[in-house]
């Protein structure tokens, strides 16, 4: 069985690699270039997967999962400019993939075994932009 | 990873088919049937599966996707009647089903070779019918 918990975060970005010029960003990125940054109300799913506790009749505790999610990615990442206050989007990209990529390195420690295991990370950057991530090779 | 871009198009279509009676087509489609046509706001997702490219964070050129998409189905498609405008529909029922799977063939069909695959396309004909083809399970 999965259980999916949906939270939000408003994060400010810039897509764009160091040392091109703003016409080579814009190509590879668009709007997302703008060098002034803008920013996203972030949705993100993530998804556990395990068996109720017989007992319980919990695969996990959502008060936990609703702490975990608050400490690793709404605390950091919320109302802050990624590329200057969230490492390591100071040295990679804040693309919506690499961004969904840390969130899942942040999130599975703390879901294996007992509390069930981290299934999927699904962000959306806006409703026309979302990218899932399994735990596959990057 | 998995990215899902979507992009959306209004269109008219009549559901008719002319292998069937004029009681069997109303019966088979009811008021889909309207010999005067009817539209929707079509929601098109087309979802990209791929590594993440370790310089740039993307899985997918995004503005060249958008480019790729918006020539083949979105500027052909919006504003349009599906039953006399679109050349690869004529002479078939524009049934959500058919457009799903006409769409994801042309797409795949002109689909640059270098491009990570094509994992599906899903059409939203009104928020409550979703239809979707991935290549493995049309």
């Amino acid at each position: 069985m999965k259980i999916t918990r949906r939270i939000e975060f408003s994060s400010s970005h810039v897509c764009a690699l160091a040392g091109r010029s703003e016409a080579e960003n814009r190509a590879l990125y668009g709007a997302a270039a703008n060098p002034h940054g803008h920013g996203h109300n972030y949705v993100l799913e993530v998804t556990i997967a395990g068996q109720p506790d017989p007992v319980t009749g919990m695969i996990v505790d959502l008060k936990e999962v609703k702490e975990i999610l608050n400490q690793e990615v709404v605390q950091p990442f919320d109302h802050r400019h990624l590329n200057h206050e969230v490492p390591p989007f100071d040295r990679i990209v804040p693309t919506t993939e690499n961004i969904a990529l840390e969130i899942w390195r942040r999130l599975a420690p703390h879901f294996s075994g007992a509390k069930g295991r981290l299934d999927l990370v699904k962000l959306y950057e806006t409703e026309d932009l979302y990218v899932e991530y399994a735990g596959e090779p990057a | 990873m998995r990215l899902t871009r979507r992009y959306s198009f209004s269109a008219s279509h009549r559901l008719h088919s002319d292998a069937l009676s004029e009681a069997e087509n109303d019966a088979t489609y009811g008021k889909c049937n309207n010999p005067y046509g009817h539209g929707h706001n079509y929601v098109l997702e087309v979802t990209v599966r791929g590594a993440v490219d370790a310089l740039t964070g993307r899985v997918a050129d995004l503005p060249s996707l958008d480019n790729f998409v918006t020539q083949e189905i979105v500027s052909r498609y919006d504003h349009r009647n599906l039953n006399e405008q679109v050349p690869e529909l004529a002479g078939l029922v524009p049934t959500t089903e058919v457009v799903s799977a006409v769409i994801h063939a042309r797409l795949d069909a002109g689909w640059p070779k270098d491009w990570p695959a094509l994992d599906r396309v899903r059409i939203w004909e009104t928020r409550n019918n979703i239809f979707e083809v991935t290549k493995d399970r049309s």
